[in-house]
């Protein structure tokens, strides 16, 4: 800080720090109603037997030793994290993949890159009921390509039948959803390394695969991390497309669809809020191994 | 951007360009299939859109699908409610985004770092977190079942990705601009509003076209804090399309039709907007 007087006694740093700091209040103001306040409730309302509208009283750590046991929650973790995992690889890899075919300058370029942002322009609601069309089992046409065009399969395929089946449809919508999200991310890092490294690296011999490893990969770090740590947040967070395909089908509830049917559909405020609770935990402790990982290989 | 020296076509590198071209063909058939999907059901006519084999190509085609979609008045009232909703919480946002991101964009003041920790961590906060306390905090106020309840709520996740895209724009600004300003005696908020402004225009720009798709996309909260059919808003309205009528036939052709009304205008804005749309998605994530 460098005091500089002015006309008004005080220094030029307090008055813009003191100008910064009203400037920001609206924002925290906001902050504070909408969410600090809910998340601290929440947190409170963890430890009460709360239902909405009726008495509520402090139960202490009940909530959370009925959760220990709650065999549904657990499954709902699971699903979510299976989920997770599967996307946000699948999507890593695929948004790879497309950032580098269009990093290379060909005709028609820019509106290649202009279609990525269609997926990302449809509501979730929309992209889910069209893909449930699409994956119908007597009409949809992906069975009409296995069954009757490709001969793949003999018999048309039930996409939601099982557990897994229904798991992996629906993380191809969410993969076709936000791949290209993931890419473009992934472009705008790749705009920031010079192109004269490739080319030295080209001359001392280094092969396309060689040069993706040792050069393009270990730049993009940051640019992918950010992609990673953002679909991964969405994933857990996951309500949406579940909830058009699924409703309240046991084997694919989400946490986010467990706490809804637990706190709308169930009124169990308290409970809710417990699942809550578990589910932010299961979040942070994503968030940090993201960091814990950044971290290992910046050293 | 790859070299850009002339390659000799030997029938090596013809292969490979073949086999790119190839490659950009499944991505952009990957992209778009289901959108001309979507758009060829809602103007089949039923018999068609059940009909195996699928039909690739309409044989027939009918506007009848969307002259039911459009009829319903619940579905018009949608529209316009999502319009409300996401104008609203729109503006609120870039208002008071704009002061702060002012603020930690162009400020340095003791308590910054703290305070983008503070927004990041409200904008990566999961909202189903909060569902339960949302909703007694609207019910005490009496903003259930308003609009109001979903301009309020949505500021969770708007305000936050406002400041954040906005403090990157601000940011890349030169510095000489505001010195330039305040020789002039211009004061801070003179300033503010008369050159960083202006300036930051195109990411204004941005930041509101991707403030308003976010609105437009929220679901958990919309379906959650309106029961009245008066006040849904698109998502809740797609949603229930069909839901009325026999389970066992989703009125596709229909649905298809009110997706398409409510998609067709958001892909032709973000295409037309689309440079600074990808500012707008990178910018804050990339440099910030």
């Amino acid at each position: 800080m460098s005091p500089k007087p002015s006309g008004s006694g005080a220094t030029l740093a307090t008055r813009q720090a003191r100008l910064a700091w009203l400037l920001m209040t609206p924002t925290m103001l906001v902050a504070a109603v909408v969410a600090l306040y809910p998340a601290v409730t929440t947190v409170y309302r963890s430890f009460t037997d709360d239902t909405f509208g009726g008495t509520s009283h402090w139960i202490g750590l009940d909530n959370y030793s009925k959760l220990l046991h709650d065999t549904a929650f657990r499954s709902a973790m699971w699903v979510t994290i299976e989920f997770t995992v599967l996307t946000v690889a699948t999507e890593a890899v695929l948004g790879m993949i497309l950032a580098l075919a269009l990093h290379n300058a060909f005709a028609g370029r820019g509106v290649m890159r202009a279609l990525l942002l269609v997926p990302f322009a449809i509501i979730n609601v929309v992209s889910a009921s069209i893909w449930k069309l699409m994956f119908n089992q007597s009409y949809g046409v992906f069975n009409d390509l296995l069954v009757g065009k490709l001969h793949l399969a003999s018999q048309p395929i039930d996409f939601f039948g099982t557990r897994t089946s229904a798991l992996l449809s629906v993380s191809a919508i969410d993969v076709w959803k936000t791949t290209p999200f993931v890419a473009l991310l992934l472009l705008a890092g790749l705009q920031t390394i010079p192109a004269d490294m490739h080319e030295a690296a080209e001359v001392d011999g280094a092969g396309p695969v060689r040069r993706f490893f040792s050069i393009t990969l270990p730049l993009l770090r940051p640019a992918l991390l950010v992609a990673l740590v953002f679909r991964t947040l969405d994933a857990l967070r996951v309500f949406d497309v579940f909830y058009v395909l699924f409703g309240a089908r046991a084997d694919t509830t989400t946490m986010s669809i467990y706490i809804e049917q637990n706190i709308v559909d169930f009124g169990k405020a308290g409970y809710g809020s417990a699942i809550s609770v578990v589910t932010m935990l299961v979040i942070a402790i994503f968030v940090a191994i993201y960091v814990g990982l950044n971290a290992r290989a910046d050293r | 951007m790859t070299s850009t020296r002339r390659r000799r076509r030997t029938p090596a590198t013809r292969i490979r360009r073949a086999l790119f071209y190839l490659l950009l063909l499944a991505i952009a058939v990957f992209l778009l299939f289901p959108v001309y999907w979507a758009g060829k059901t809602a103007v089949s006519p039923d018999q068609e859109i059940y009909a195996t084999p699928a039909a690739y190509v309409p044989h027939d085609f009918t506007l009848q699908h969307f002259d039911n979609a459009l009829s319903d008045s619940r579905f018009l009232r949608s529209i316009v409610n999502s319009l409300i909703v996401g104008g609203s919480v729109t503006a609120i946002s870039i208002l008071l985004g704009a002061f702060a991101a002012y603020a930690l964009g162009r400020f340095d003041f003791r308590g910054r770092g703290a305070m983008r920790y503070i927004i990041l961590a409200m904008s990566i906060f999961p909202q189903i977190a909060i569902l339960g306390s949302l909703y007694k905090l609207l019910t005490a106020t009496q903003l259930y079942n308003t609009l109001f309840a979903l301009i309020g709520t949505y500021l969770i996740f708007i305000l936050p990705f406002t400041v954040w895209t906005l403090a990157s724009f601000f940011q890349q600004l030169p510095k000489e601009l505001e010195e330039a300003a305040y020789i002039d005696g211009a004061s801070s908020m003179q300033t503010f509003w008369r050159v960083m402004m202006p300036l930051a225009a195109p990411g204004l720009a941005a930041t509101s076209i991707l403030a308003v798709i976010a609105a437009w996309n929220e679901y958990l909260f919309a379906l959650s804090f309106e029961s009245d059919s008066s006040n849904w808003t698109v998502p809740v309205m797609i949603s229930n399309v069909g839901a009325q009528s026999s389970a066992y036939t989703i009125p596709w052709g229909d649905q298809m039709a009110a997706s398409l009304v409510v998609m067709i205008p958001v892909i032709a804005l973000v295409l037309v907007l689309q440079r600074r749309i990808v500012a707008g998605l990178t910018g804050g994530s990339v440099k910030g």
